[in-house]
C-alpha cells in the first residue's frame, strides 16, 4: 500500500529548498508593521512619557519644568490612601476569584445542558456584558438609591418588617460589597461564556466513559470537567484579576472612590490626583506603579501556572 | 513581477498608516476634541463688502444643562447669528462634573473653547500661567473704556489676574441658606435663626416635628465645604483667611479649627437627610425641590435649579433665604460674604466675533433677561432690574452691600488645594477625621501649593 505522504519525504533530493525565504520574511514583517506601529505609539510610547513626566511636579498645563525626582513614588509608597486603594483592589480580585468565577462555572455547566430555555438564558445571562459601564453604572445608582419611593433596592427592602432603608453608596461600610455587586452582575458573563467553549471542547468519549463507570455528577465536574477547563480557567482567572486591578468607570460613576475613599482603588486614586487636583506628575507616577503591579502579577503567573497537558495521550 | 507589486502596495500602504499615526504626541494621546466644529480662523475685513463676510465658527461652552438656562442662552445664540449671518455659534452643553472633565482635556491639546463657562479663581489663573486664555483689556477698554464702565469693579476684578481681564462675568452673588417659608411654619418656628445656637435650635426643632433640616449633596464634596468655610468666615472674619493664603498665618489656626468643632456640632444632631454622604449637587436640590429638606446652603442659583430639579418642575412654593448666622464669639461679621458666580473665559484662539458675541450677552438687555429668568444675580449696570424674585433681590441687596467678598474658597485657592480641601472636609462628614486633622491636611497642602 502505497503512502503517498512517506513517498514525498523520503525523497530528499526533490524536497523544494525553500526558495523564497527571504521574501517571506519581509511579508510577514510588513503585514505586521501596522499593528506594530499602533503598539509603538499608543502603547510604549506613552509608558515612557508616562516614566519622564513621572519625575516631575506638572500640572498639565505648559512644559513640565519642576523635577522631583523618586519624590512622587516615595509620596505614593508611603499614602495611606494609596495603600488602601491597593488594599481595595486586592479585595475585589479574592472576591472575584472565589464569587464569581466559581458562580459563572456554575451557570455555564448548567446553561450547557440540554435544558429547556436554554438559548434564552444564555442570551440575558451575556446581556449586561453588552452593557457599556457608564450605562451600568447609572443603572445601578438609581437603584441603590437611599430613597425607598427611588430605589428599587430599597423600596423591597422596606417591604421586610424592621428593615430600615439602607443608604449603600453613602455608607462607608457598605460601599465596596455593592460595588463588587455590580462588577459581578457585569462580568460573570463573559466568564460564562469562556466556560462554555471551554466545555465544547472536553470530548465526549471522556465524559461516557466516566458516565459508564458510575460516576455522579458532582464527582464528574470534580474530576473531569474542572482539570480539563484548566485552560479556559487559566484565561478567566488572568482576566479577571487584572480587569479587577484596573478597574476604573464603574467605581468613579457610582462612588468617584468615596465616601471619604471607602472605595477608592488604584485607578481611581490616580485619575483624581491626575485630571482632579492636575498634578499629572504624581498621576503619572501612580500609572507606573500600577503598571508594575500588574505586569509583576503577569510575569508570575504566566510563569507558574503552566497548562499541564492532559490530553496530549490522545 | 506581480508580487513585486504587491510588496510595493502593501509597503505604501503601511507608510500611509504610520504617518497617519506619527503627528504632535499631545493630540494622539489625547484624542477627546469638543464637538463642536473647527475653530474660527481670520477676522474679518474692517472693510467687509457688503454680501459675504468671511465665515466665522465661536465654540461656546456651558453648564446650563436645564432650562431657562438652556434655552436662554440658546435665544441669545440665535438672536446673534440671525444679525449676523456669517457667524455660526456652537454650543455644547455639559454638567458641571462633566465640564471639568472635559475642559481639562481640552486645555491639554492646546485648543481651549472660544468661549467658556468659569468661575475665576485660582483654575483661572493656572490656566492663564499656560497662556490658554486671551487678554481681553483691550477690548474692555476700548473707545474709553465703554464695555468695562457697564461691570460692576468686584465681580469684574474676579476674572482679572494683574489688573488683566481674561474674562468677564455674568452672574455673581452670595451663598446663603434657603429655605422653605411652608415647612419652617409646620414646625412653628416664626423668624429664622440669626445665630449659630439658634439654627441648631431650629434644626432641632425641625427633627421633631420629623422634617429633614438640611439638604446636602456632600457626595460632590464642595456643597459641604461651603458650610465649613462659612464657619471660618464668621469665627475668624476675614482676617483669617487672607492671612492664611498670605502665608503670614497658619490653616491650623483657631478659626479653622474651630470652624470644624462647630461644624461638628451640626453633624451631630444629623440634620441631613439619608444617603447624603453620597448625594450629588443635583440630587441635593432635588431633595430640596421636592419638599423633603427644610434648608439647604447654595448660592443664587438655586431658585432655578431646585426648581429645575423637582419632580414637579416648579419646586418649593414659599422660598425664603437668610444670610449665615453669626457665631458667638467670633469676629465676623453678617455682612462677610462668601460666593462667586459665574463667568465667560475666552480661549486664546478666539476670534473678535466671539468677544463681540460676549459683548452681546453681557449687554444689559441680556443681564436683564437672565435676571428675569431667576439664573442668577446680574453684574451689568441695569440688569438689576429684571429681578421680579423678591429672595434674588435680597441676595442682591446682601452682596452689594458686603463689606468684605471672598471667593468660595476651592475657587479661590490653587485647584490641587482646593482638591484637597473637599477631600477634607468630607472626612469631618464621615465621622473619620477630626478638626485639627482636617485643618492640618488643608495646611499641608497650602505649604506645596501657595508659593
Amino acid at each position: 500500500m502505497e503512502i503517498p505522504v512517506i513517498r514525498n519525504i523520503m525523497k530528499p533530493e526533490q524536497n523544494s529548498h525553500p526558495p523564497r525565504k527571504v521574501q517571506d520574511n519581509l511579508t510577514i514583517a510588513l503585514f505586521l508593521a501596522p499593528a506594530f506601529a499602533l503598539f509603538l505609539v499608543f502603547l510604549v510610547y506613552p509608558i515612557f512619557r508616562s516614566l519622564y513626566f513621572s519625575l516631575f511636579n506638572w500640572n498639565g498645563l505648559g512644559p513640565a519644568v519642576d523635577f522631583v525626582g523618586l519624590d512622587n513614588f516615595r509620596q505614593i509608597l508611603t499614602d495611606n490612601i494609596f495603600l488602601r486603594a491597593v488594599g481595595d483592589g486586592l479585595l475585589i480580585v479574592v472576591l472575584s476569584l472565589a464569587i464569581q468565577l466559581p458562580f459563572s462555572l456554575g451557570l455555564s455547566i448548567m446553561v450547557g445542558r440540554d435544558l429547556p430555555g436554554r438559548a434564552f438564558f444564555r442570551t440575558i445571562f451575556f446581556m449586561p456584558y453588552v452593557l457599556s459601564e457608564v450605562i451600568t453604572a447609572i443603572i445601578w445608582m438609581g437603584l441603590f438609591s437611599p430613597d425607598p419611593s427611588q430605589g428599587l433596592i430599597n423600596a423591597i427592602l422596606v417591604l421586610i418588617p424592621g428593615v430600615q432603608p439602607q443608604t449603600f453608596l453613602s455608607d462607608p461600610n457598605q460601599v465596596m460589597a455593592c460595588v463588587f455587586v455590580v462588577l459581578t452582575w457585569k462580568y460573570f458573563g463573559l466568564h460564562m461564556l469562556l466556560y462554555m467553549a471551554g466545555l465544547q471542547s472536553i470530548p465526549r468519549e471522556i465524559e461516557e466513559a466516566a458516565l459508564i463507570d458510575g460516576a455522579n455528577t458532582w464527582q464528574m465536574i470534580r474530576n473531569i470537567t474542572i482539570p480539563l477547563l484548566s485552560g479556559t480557567i487559566r484565561t478567566t482567572i488572568y482576566l479577571s484579576v487584572l480587569g479587577s486591578l484596573t478597574q476604573f468607570n464603574l467605581i468613579w460613576i457610582m462612588t468617584k472612590g468615596g465616601p471619604v475613599n471607602a472605595s477608592e482603588v488604584m485607578a481611581t486614586y490616580m485619575y483624581r490626583f491626575g485630571f482632579v487636583r492636575f498634578q499629572l506628575g504624581y498621576g503619572s507616577a501612580v500609572a507606573l506603579v500600577m503598571l508594575l503591579i500588574c505586569l509583576a502579577f503577569s510575569i508570575a503567573f504566566l510563569r507558574l501556572a503552566r497548562q499541564p497537558d492532559y490530553l496530549g495521550g490522545m | 513581477m506581480s508580487r513585486k507589486i504587491f510588496v510595493l502596495l502593501s509597503f505604501m500602504v503601511i507608510t500611509a498608516f504610520a504617518l497617519s499615526a506619527c503627528g504632535p504626541a499631545a493630540t494622539a494621546t489625547q484624542a477627546v476634541a469638543p464637538t463642536a466644529a473647527v475653530q474660527a480662523t481670520q477676522a474679518p475685513q474692517a472693510t467687509a463688502a457688503p454680501t459675504a463676510a468671511p465665515k466665522v465658527t465661536i465654540n461656546w461652552w456651558h453648564i446650563s444643562t436645564k432650562d431657562p438656562g438652556l434655552s436662554l442662552w440658546q435665544k441669545f445664540a440665535t438672536e446673534y447669528m440671525a444679525a449676523h449671518p456669517n457667524v455660526t455659534i456652537n454650543i455644547t452643553v455639559l454638567e458641571n462634573e462633566a465640564f471639568k472633565t472635559k475642559l481639562t482635556t481640552v486645555m491639554q491639546s492646546g485648543t481651549p473653547p472660544d468661549i467658556f463657562q468659569s468661575w475665576g479663581g485660582g483654575d483661572m489663573n493656572s490656566q492663564i500661567a499656560a497662556g490658554l486664555l486671551k487678554d481681553i483689556t483691550p477690548d474692555l477698554d476700548a473707545n474709553g473704556g465703554a464695555w468695562r464702565s457697564t461691570f460692576g469693579a468686584g465681580p469684574l476684578s474676579v476674572y482679572a489676574l494683574n489688573g488683566k481681564n481674561y474674562g468677564v462675568p455674568w452672574d455673581m452673588g452670595m451663598v446663603g441658606w434657603w429655605y422653605n417659608k411652608d415647612l419652617f411654619a409646620k414646625a412653628k418656628i416664626a423668624n429664622p435663626p440669626t445665630t449659630w445656637t439658634e439654627l441648631l435650635a431650629d434644626v432641632k426643632t425641625l427633627k421633631a416635628a420629623g422634617i429633614t433640616p438640611i439638604s446636602l449633596g456632600e457626595g460632590d464634596k464642595w456643597p459641604g465645604m461651603h458650610i465649613w468655610s462659612y464657619l471660618a468666615t464668621r469665627i475668624g472674619g476675614q482676617a483669617a483667611f487672607n492671612a492664611a493664603y498670605a502665608r503670614t498665618g497658619s490653616f491650623t489656626d483657631p478659626a479653622f479649627v474651630q470652624a470644624g468643632d462647630k461644624l461638628k456640632e451640626l453633624i451631630a444632631l444629623q440634620p441631613f437627610q439619608p444617603g447624603y454622604l453620597g448625594a450629588t449637587h443635583d440630587q441635593m436640590q432635588a431633595t430640596f425641590g421636592n419638599g423633603k429638606a427644610a434648608m439647604e446652603l447654595s448660592g443664587q442659583w438655586a431658585p432655578s435649579v431646585e426648581s429645575a430639579n423637582a419632580a414637579d418642575k416648579k419646586g418649593v412654593a414659599n422660598l425664603g433665604f437668610f444670610n449665615f448666622p453669626l457665631v458667638e464669639g467670633g469676629v465676623g461679621v453678617a455682612t462677610d460674604v462668601v460666593g462667586g458666580g459665574d463667568g465667560f473665559a475666552i480661549g486664546k484662539d478666539a476670534s473678535p466675533e466671539a468677544i463681540d458675541f460676549v459683548k452681546y450677552l453681557t449687554s444689559a438687555d441680556a443681564q436683564k433677561q437672565m435676571a428675569a429668568a431667576g439664573m442668577g444675580i446680574p453684574v451689568v449696570k441695569g440688569g438689576e432690574a429684571g429681578l421680579t424674585d423678591p429672595n434674588m433681590v435680597t441676595v442682591q441687596q446682601d452682596f452689594s452691600t458686603a463689606t468684605a467678598f471672598q471667593l468660595y474658597y476651592d475657587q479661590y485657592l490653587p485647584p490641587a488645594m482646593g482638591s484637597v480641601l473637599n477631600d477634607s472636609i468630607q472626612g469631618l462628614y464621615a465621622g473619620t477625621s477630626t478638626s485639627q486633622q482636617v485643618a492640618q491636611a488643608i495646611e499641608d497642602a497650602a505649604k506645596q501649593d501657595i508659593k
